[in-house]
Parts: C-alpha cells; structure tokens; sequence
C-alpha cells in the first residue's frame, strides 16, 4: 500500500501558540516550543515529522493561517 | 526520506489562501474568527467571484475584517450592515455581497436591520459568528449568553428572569419566507470547519441563483471574554453552546429542514 508522508512549515512569528492544531492534528506530530516568537508566544512546531501524513488537519483549524502543508505519496 | 525532500512546491497540499492579507490577524489565540475569515475567502477564491465580491465589515472584533480580507470591503454602522449591503446589492445586483457579523452586531443593535433584510429576502449572504458574548469590550453580556453564564455584566450568571432569554436568531430568520439558505456551523475542529465551508458555498451559490438572504451561523469560541484557554475553550463550547445551539442545516432551497 502506498504510504503517505508529510511536513508541515509552520510561520513561527505569526503563530499565536493556541494549541488548536496540537489537539487536531491525529499523530501527535505539533507540539509546543518551550522558546518563544517575537510577539512572546510559544509557537507549535513539527516535533514528529517521522509521524506525519499530510492530512492537513492542523492547517485546516489553524485560526491565524501559519501552517503549510505538503505531501508526497511513497510507493513501496 | 529527508524533510527537504518533501517541502517542495509539487507536493503542496495546503496554504493560506492569496485572498487572506499576510497581515498577522488582530485577534486573539485560539479565536474563530480567523478560521472563519479564511473559508469565506477559500470560498470566493474557489468561485473565482474576488473581483466580483463586496463584503460589508461590522463593528465589533471583527471591524477590522477590511485589513484581513484582499476583497472591496465597507464599513457599516454598528448593526447597519445588512442594511449597507442592501444598498449595495440593489445597485450593483450582479456583484456578490456578504457581511461578516457577530452576535452583538446582528442580535442586539442589528436585529431590526437583519430581519427585515430577511424579510425582504434581499439577495445578500450573511456570516454570523455567535459567540455569545462581547468579546470586544470586555466581554459583556449578548442577547445570545446561555443562561447561567458568567459574563461581566452577569458575574453571578444569565438569570432568566430578569434578563431574559438567549435569543436563537438563527432559528428566527429560517422561519422567514425571504430567507433561502440557513445553517448553523462551527470551526473548532477540522471536519467542522470543512462541512463550514461547504455551508459557506451553498450559500454564494444560493446568492448566485438569486434565490434570496442565506445565512451561515458559525458558533465560535471567544476564550477571552470566557476567561479560558483556547482549548478548553472549545471544549466547553461542544458541552455547553451546542446543546442549545445545535448544528445542522435549518434551511434549504426555501424549505425548512427538521433536524430534531
């Protein structure tokens, strides 16, 4: 079967640090940084890009729209 | 497989859309109005109706919608917007109008303005986002706080009694004959902001049949004014907002649908 693999880039000064994507994202790839942006959140980053799948998931919900979402499909 | 391998631009599957300033969004963390921002214009960029499009911005969070969203945008009165779009449509019909709206906007100082441009079944589309309180001033009480809820101008919560009861606008404006698209959304979690986008749609595509007003409720969070983290924001919401403010589709084609 055919595997997907995926990155995420996530716009670190414009994110807000609100977790929604932690929460959607189903593999548990984002996760919190302990430094902080410009502006003074902690921004999500890819922790697990191993994980990833390119679902889109985190982009989708991601009220300021920082998240790029790319995707490659892997044949076996 | 290396993670430069994969960022490149063939493999794109998602951005934010050309029609979203590269502005950073004056709201809060975790708010929905910028969710709610990006799918009207993933919308209007998927119709390919941008230059063809007038939104009418409202006075409260979302006043600033004009700085967001790369559309012709205008300025209404507090609560005047679907009486500003009405002018604008009845002069230019072939353009595409919507208002963005919140629930202090549309069901407090605009509930004269939205039922009767419903009534009229102007041919505009209405976004309201209910997040049921004031989130701009301080989170104050709205029309649409639930009862019991803690707000700044009910700190022992809404007591019925004396302040009455939250208003369900939604529900109100299906029940008008000019009304022709009506459904409820919200955007806290990812399969809820896809089916948000398609009631978006339906309801351009309603203005584009000339079929008369479609309103999108979005039911959103306001984690500010809640005093809440965004997260648990949202999950208080799923527990407490939709109970009363059920999602679904309340009216399609003209025809009322009974989710109950």
């Amino acid at each position: 079967m055919a595997k997907m693999k995926g990155a995420i880039v996530v716009d670190i000064e414009k994110c807000k640090g609100c977790e929604v994507c932690r929460v959607a994202c189903p593999n548990d790839v984002i996760a919190i940084a302990q430094e902080v942006n410009h502006k003074g959140y902690h921004y999500a980053y890819q922790e697990h890009q191993e994980n990833c799948v390119g679902c889109a998931n985190c982009a989708v919900v991601c009220p300021d729209g920082v998240i790029t979402v790319y995707k490659v499909k892997l044949s076996d | 497989m290396d993670i430069k391998d994969i960022i490149k631009p063939e493999n794109l599957v998602y951005q934010k859309t050309p029609l979203m300033t590269d502005k950073t969004l004056s709201y809060c963390p975790g708010c929905g109005h910028g969710t709610a921002h990006r799918i009207v214009m993933e919308v209007i960029e998927e119709m390919g109706i941008q230059s063809e499009t007038i939104g009418v911005a409202p006075v409260g969070c979302s006043v600033l919608a004009y700085d967001f969203m790369n559309v012709d945008m205008v300025g209404a009165s507090h609560g005047r917007a679907p009486a500003v779009a009405t002018g604008i449509k009845r002069c230019w019909p072939e353009k595409f109008v919507y208002t963005y709206q919140g629930d202090g906007d549309l069901a407090a100082i605009g509930t004269a303005e939205t039922i009767h441009a419903a009534n009229r079944g102007e041919n505009i589309t209405i976004i309201f986002i209910n997040n049921g309180i004031y989130g701009m001033t301080g989170g104050q009480m709205a029309p649409t706080t639930l009862e019991g809820m803690k707000t700044s101008t009910s700190p022992y919560g809404r007591d019925l009694k004396s302040m009455g009861n939250p208003l369900k606008m939604t529900e109100l404006l299906a029940q008008l004959p000019g009304t022709c698209y009506v459904s409820r959304q919200s955007v806290h979690s990812p399969r809820n902001v896809r089916r948000a986008k398609k009631a978006i749609r339906a309801a351009f595509e309603s203005q584009k049949a000339n079929k008369g007003l479609s309103l999108v409720e979005i039911v959103s969070n306001c984690n500010s004014g809640w005093k809440m983290e965004p997260v648990a924001s949202n999950e208080w919401m799923v527990e407490h907002m939709f109970p009363f403010y059920p999602l679904g589709d309340l009216k399609v084609d003209g025809k009322l649908v009974n989710n109950q």
